[in-house]
């Protein structure tokens, strides 16, 4: 914590500092929210040929702040049979641990709330922290939707979580360190991605189900569930769940890319100053966000137990190989070169395997050709 | 916490808490019921052991109106029934009264007749396609898609009857009008989008992992349970039979056609929507034909009756609708509207049954297997 750009501590008292940085955070996330949820309407809008918000503002620029406007001034609906203190605490519980996270994200070269010796572990707990909230929402809305998109949402965010650890703590027994700082130091010549591919798959796929996005959008149905846990909440309330959502969508891809792509060092190295390590955290946790948003627009939904079954006998199984594997090669002291290359053909495995599952698959051109020629029954 | 009412939380002896079926209600304002339907599931965590459909919500009474219209005025509220293929109900009724009534169609009018029942056909099918993909999950991006060509349809239509969806172009005798000048090079611009889209369709969602894990072997249904249930069309052809109303009691101009019957293999939730699919082929190549081979000519029968009345007699007409066997029954006893007007709605007949598919699966499957039957409220509550 020496080469802050304010200064080590903000007027030399170390709570208003505390305070000064969180605000900060907490605004710029809140902007970074805005722009995102704008980002993905203009995104999908392009993907299923429409334009998107166009009207408020240049480009519709300012939707995401008539949005706000709108919800602020919303009715704050609470249905007459629900809890009433789960059902009013549950955003907050929601929405404080995702905006906790961002205390031990690095930005850019110690350029953070906080640098954290145990940062990962730090993001994973705290993390996890989210799903009460998601419970509460389901058990106090007093609807059965609800109750229904919260206990897939407990089950989900369990068993995914069991794949993102292991899958992070074989990255972070290459690197030797849970910091996420030495951690992104470490990558100046090569990102973990050229290391650890299949980490990094795993990391994508559990990401996705911890973010509760498609194909893992199984707790917010739209079309099952109508939204699932946050079913009855409206105005601010409503808010402030997507507030958490998309707050945790760009947590988890500064984190990935801090993890995996490199974050601020890679492909630069430390000596460009810390507006353009900020760039280029910015443009690798679109580049993950851009993700998100493609798979959205492209795939299906899975079943809660196709989904449970992925987990547990896929990515769980696969996760484990990968932490012994890494832990071998670690132990015995083998070149990191082949751990590079059993990982990368691990990963290619993994993703074949996907692949050829869904080739195997009829399609419509072999059954195009299967037509049979009526012949009528005499019923 | 009161979800359930206070007898229901049992606690047994030894302290365990026992489970408790929950009832939710699905409808009849719910993103995945296709309009006004309400089904009642009773569900023990995701599994569903039980579904108590209600219909009605949108019953207008079209077989008394029907009765108390002359018979030109009726059609229509036929256009209404299955509201996403106007043109195949007004087709089923106009064709049912001119049988009755014994009025010859010009053979150019029966041309321009299937031309428009096959776009309707296609522009209900992808109206299934973009819905069912959206059921499945896909974000409305199927939808959309299917929204591309239902528009380019649409236009059409309206070039050619003046309405969208409920155009009321037949006539009994014929069609209004004649088909505008450049209708058949339109026409063929469409047909190529058409192509184009189910290609697109083919690519988004038969050949994702994702959605066929989900579909493939829902509720296989076997052709005999399907005839026992009353299913038609798709529903029917989905399971291996190949019953066409179109080949198997022609109409109009159909047996000059030449046209296959897409065929499923095992009846479940995929092999409906691929036989919906492969369908929409078929019918572009009955549209290209069509477009071949119409003859000039009249379009309208000439020295029609200036009020049609009917002598006695009765007559069930058979055609296939989008959704199935759709049937006009119609019987007259003199005078200017018939004396019972009777429509056998195969979404009606698919829907029922719903339960026994229902049964046994997943709250997530339930709302697939809705979508699968592909049911248009218009004409289940008629």
């Amino acid at each position: 914590m020496t080469d802050l750009p304010f200064g080590e501590v903000f007027f030399g008292l170390s709570w208003l500092d505390a305070i000064i940085r969180i605000v900060i955070v907490v605004l710029v996330m809140t902007l970074v929210v805005v722009y995102l949820t704008y980002g993905e309407r203009k995104v999908v809008a392009r993907f299923q040929m429409r334009l998107g918000p166009t009207r408020t503002g240049p480009a519709g620029l300012l939707q995401g702040f008539a949005d706000a406007i709108k919800l602020l001034i919303k009715e704050d609906v609470r249905p007459r049979n629900a809890d009433r203190w789960v059902f009013e605490f549950a955003p907050y519980l929601t929405f404080i641990p995702v905006f906790l996270v961002l205390v031990a994200l690095p930005f850019a070269q110690d350029w953070g709330v906080r640098n954290l010796a145990l940062g990962m572990f730090f993001v994973f707990a705290v993390l996890g922290l989210n799903i009460v909230g998601v419970l509460m929402a389901g058990l106090g809305s007093g609807n059965k939707y609800a109750l229904l998109g919260g206990v897939r949402a407990a089950a989900q965010m369990i068993s995914y979580e069991i794949p993102l650890v292991v899958a992070l703590l074989a990255v972070a027994m290459v690197a030797g360190t849970l910091d996420l700082n030495a951690i992104v130091s470490m990558q100046d010549s090569r990102p973990f991605i050229l290391i650890q591919p299949l980490a990094f798959v795993i990391f994508v796929t559990a990401m996705l189900s911890e973010l509760h996005r498609a194909p893992f959008d199984i707790p917010v149905a739209e079309s099952e569930i109508v939204g699932g846990y946050f079913v009855e909440y409206s105005g601010i309330r409503w808010s402030m769940f997507q507030l958490a959502e998309y707050a945790a969508l760009w947590a988890f891809s500064i984190f990935g890319s801090a993890i995996f792509l490199g974050g601020w060092q890679f492909p630069f190295g430390d000596d460009w100053g810390w507006g353009w390590q900020l760039v280029l955290t910015l443009i690798k946790s679109l580049i993950m966000i851009m993700l998100i948003f493609w798979v959205r627009a492209t795939l299906p939904r899975l079943r809660m137990d196709q989904l449970m079954s992925f987990c547990w006998k896929a990515l769980i199984e696969v996760s484990f190989a990968l932490l012994l594997v890494n832990g071998l090669f670690l132990f015995y002291e083998w070149p990191q070169e082949i751990l590079a290359i059993v990982n990368w053909v691990g990963a290619i495995l993994f993703l074949g395997g996907i692949y050829l599952r869904a080739a195997r698959k009829p399609s419509t051109k072999n059954l195009v050709g299967s037509y049979k020629h009526a012949e009528v029954p005499n019923p | 916490m009161s979800i359930w009412p206070e007898e229901q939380q049992v606690v047994t002896a030894e302290g365990d808490l026992d489970t408790v079926d929950m009832t939710v209600n699905v409808g009849p304002q719910h993103p995945a019921t296709h309009g006004v339907f309400r089904m009642v599931l009773t569900v023990d965590g995701e599994l569903v052991v039980d579904c108590e459909p209600y219909i009605g919500y949108l019953h207008r009474g079209l077989e008394k109106l029907s009765e108390n219209a002359d018979y030109r005025q009726a059609m229509g509220w036929w256009d209404r029934t299955d509201y996403l293929a106007g043109m195949c109900c007004e087709g089923a009724y106009t064709m049912a009264v001119e049988k009755l009534a014994g009025i010859e169609v010009p053979e150019r009018a029966e041309y321009i007749r299937v031309i428009m029942m096959e776009l309707s056909r296609i522009n209900s099918h992808f109206m299934f396609l973009g819905a069912f993909g959206a059921d499945v999950g896909s974000f409305g991006t199927s939808f959309v898609y299917a929204w591309r060509e239902r528009e380019r349809i649409y236009d059409l239509f309206e070039e050619v009857a003046g309405d969208r969806m409920f155009p009321t172009y037949f006539r009994i005798g014929g069609v209004t009008m004649d088909l505008p000048d450049n209708f058949e090079s339109r026409c063929r611009w469409v047909l190529g989008s058409i192509r184009q889209g189910l290609e697109d369709f083919d690519g988004l969602l038969t050949g994702n992992e994702v959605f066929v894990e989900r579909c493939r072997g829902l509720t296989p249904v076997t052709p005999e349970q399907a005839i026992q249930w009353g299913f038609t069309g798709p529903m029917l052809r989905a399971t291996g039979v190949p019953w066409d109303i179109r080949k198997a009691e022609p109409y109009s101009v159909y047996p000059k056609i030449d046209f296959e019957i897409p065929v499923g293999i095992q009846g479940d939730v995929f092999d409906r929507f691929h036989v919906r699919l492969a369908e929409c082929y078929q019918s572009v190549r009955i549209i290209e034909q069509c477009l071949e081979e119409m003859p000039e000519g009249r379009v309208l029968a000439p020295k029609l009756p200036k009020t049609l009345r009917i002598n006695d007699g009765e007559l069930y007409m058979p055609t296939e609708g989008t959704k199935g066997e759709y049937g006009v029954y119609l019987m007259a006893k003199g005078g200017t509207n018939p004396y019972r007007a009777k429509l056998r709605s195969p979404s009606f007949c698919n829907l029922s049954a719903l339960k026994e598919l229902v049964v046994g699966s997943y709250v997530a499957d339930a709302i697939i297997i809705l979508g699968s039957l592909d049911i248009v409220l218009g004409e289940v509550d008629k």
